[in-house]
């Protein structure tokens, strides 16, 4: 309970220097968001309107007012006007952001269901053919960045079966699961099958490890079946590395898969991101890379978290 | 001499090896200007040409040689990838020395910056950067190497704590050796072995990353050469000219395998206790 509340303690601590990075950072970035936003109509703008437009988005104070502002308003639970979408921003991210968690959620699915199994698999056959070809497509998956697999998956789809992937306007899981599924499958499986390979290799050593240990051979002796030494004694420990790695991962993945989003063409948050930061649209990066960052530390935390629950041994803040 | 022989003497080593090794060499001679063809020269008559005993790995759309365009984005991606592995190791080393050594309000700092460094997702922290510098070759070795500075930074402080609590240490304090000192030789020395594993594995990273920037156009600028960008701009001539697509994908993937397999066995040899823990 201490450490969780020294946790959290420390969250404000980080979203402040989180807060003011963003917020130096985006605006160092040339130019102003008024002309990308306007594009060549900018310079219709008389100067007056300009001003007036400066000021509706907040952007004509100093500095320090507009970031005292932005800081006042989260706290108040408004992160601003976007100025692309001319909506809140909080509205944008959490549109946007189902989708991010969806294909976050659906490539932990593929990475554990694939690379748990093959992990196990691998260990309790140790130094045999199949644990050798494990491990290299393990290696293989782990090397292979996710833009080189979607343009792959893309390629082989198209100049094999003549099919594209379902592309087009996005479909939420709410209104059209069946095509909700066929947009992100192909996605969640280019960013779960790296994720997969991650899983294997610290499955597979966890499993090692844990099958060498002395209570492992204490059941053996005792009689117990290979099935119950596995799934009851050594798993259970075998799990706390998998934990480590799928939540840092899946904290990473909320964050949004820019390349993969713009290889499938899927507006989530990722992309989102991106066309923001190259539209200057300064409240909805501050906003977006907060949230990220949030959410990123609430999964960390929750991965600690996950330690205690499968190893009461471990205490956490003692070590 | 001893850990190269370690190298050849480990399985995945001898093949990681060979792998950085043949893409150094193709690097340098990308980077020297030792290709087939000029890479940025245009064989307008032999747009799109199916790979041949000209074009090795045939032309583009604007009927550039893909062969020379390959060695010369791998030495610019090699370029990208060891300059900004080399500058977040220099600052994630005085970081992390730095806080380990100095402690109390020191390392609070260092460590809470750091903790706002990694809450950043790293391909957004370093599109930020990119957009603020404006993108090419240089700025995607800062952006690379911030992002990765405080991995390093981990990596040097953690274990520079407890070699600052052992005994050696303690024995070098009372013979009046200077903190430089024994930063440099006692803590520094003893870092060698995890700061290795690091680099090799962190190439991989950086060179991922590089060609992630240049995919989506924040990267090197054309007309020069790159792995990301040609990756990119094979996207809408994927069914007429696969083999813009495969080279240049086959290429990043193999060069990183080749860090991974070198990293593991690095790892292997110079810390026999996690030989178990990544096999």
């Amino acid at each position: 309970m201490n450490y969780l509340l020294r946790r959290l303690a420390t969250f404000p601590l980080v979203l402040l220097g989180v807060s003011i990075l963003v917020f130096v950072a985006i605006r160092m970035v040339p130019g102003d968001s008024i002309t990308a936003m306007l594009g060549t109509e900018a310079g219709l703008l008389t100067p007056a309107q300009r001003d007036a437009l400066a000021a509706y988005f907040g952007i004509d104070q100093p500095w320090f007012i507009q970031y005292w502002r932005w800081i006042g308003g989260i706290a108040h639970g408004n992160f601003g006007i976007s100025v692309t979408y001319g909506r809140p921003v909080l509205d944008v991210i959490l549109e946007r952001f189902p989708l991010t968690l969806e294909l976050a959620l659906l490539s932990m699915i593929i990475a554990l269901a694939v690379g748990m199994p093959a992990g196990i698999h691998a260990a309790t056959h140790n130094e045999k053919p199949s644990d050798l070809g494990v491990r290299i497509v393990a290696m293989i998956g782990q090397s292979t960045p996710s833009f080189v697999l979607g343009l792959l998956i893309i390629y082989t789809l198209s100049a094999g079966f003549g099919v594209l992937p379902a592309m087009g306007e996005f479909a939420p899981l709410w209104q059209d699961p069946l095509r909700n599924l066929s947009q992100l499958i192909l996605p969640a499986i280019t960013l779960g099958f790296a994720f997969a390979a991650s899983v294997t290799r610290i499955a597979r050593s966890a499993m090692l490890d844990v099958l060498s240990d002395d209570y492992v051979r204490t059941a053996r002796s005792k009689g117990a079946s290979a099935r119950s030494v596995i799934w009851r004694h050594a798993l259970p420990n075998a799990l706390i590395p998998v934990v480590t790695l799928s939540g840092i991962e899946f904290g990473y993945l909320l964050g949004g898969a820019v390349i993969v989003e713009q290889i499938y063409a899927l507006p989530g948050l990722g992309r989102m991101v991106l066309d923001a930061i190259l539209q200057r649209d300064y409240a909805l990066v501050q906003g977006a890379v907060l949230f990220i960052a949030f959410n990123f530390m609430i999964v960390n935390l929750l991965v600690d978290l996950a330690y205690v629950a499968l190893d009461p041994r471990i205490r956490l803040g003692e070590q | 001499m001893r850990i190269l022989r370690a190298i050849f003497g480990h399985g995945s080593g001898r093949i990681g090896g060979a792998i950085v090794c043949v893409y150094l060499l193709i690097a340098v001679l990308g980077l020297l200007g030792l290709t087939p063809h000029n890479p940025i020269t245009q064989y307008r008559i032999d747009r799109l040409h199916a790979p041949s005993a000209t074009y090795w790995m045939g032309t583009d759309l604007f009927g550039r040689d893909v062969a020379s365009r390959l060695m010369a984005g791998i030495g610019q991606s090699f370029t990208v990838a060891f300059f900004s592995v080399a500058f977040a190791t220099l600052a994630g080393t005085v970081l992390g020395l730095a806080a380990a050594w100095l402690g109390r309000r020191w390392d609070g700092v260092v460590m809470r910056v750091m903790d706002v460094l990694l809450a950043f997702p790293a391909i957004l922290l370093a599109l930020l950067i990119v957009t603020v510098a404006g993108p090419g070759t240089w700025t995607s070795v800062v952006a690379i190497g911030i992002v990765y500075t405080p991995i390093f930074t981990r990596v040097v402080r953690g274990p520079a704590l407890s070699l600052k609590a052992r005994e050696f240490v303690d024995a070098a304090r009372t013979f009046g050796s200077s903190s430089s000192y024994i930063v440099t030789r006692h803590l520094l020395l003893n870092l060698v072995a995890p700061l290795t594993v690091q680099v090799t594995l962190a190439l991989a990273w950086a060179l991922l990353t590089e060609a992630g920037l240049s995919f989506l156009g924040l990267g090197t600028q054309p007309p020069a050469a790159s792995l990301g960008l040609m990756l990119s701009d094979s996207r809408n001539l994927m069914e007429t000219a696969p083999w813009l697509m495969i080279f240049p994908g086959l290429a990043i993937m193999i060069s990183i395998l080749g860090f991974n397999l070198l990293g593991d066995a690095l790892r292997d040899i110079l810390d026999p206790r996690m030989r178990r823990a990544f096999a």
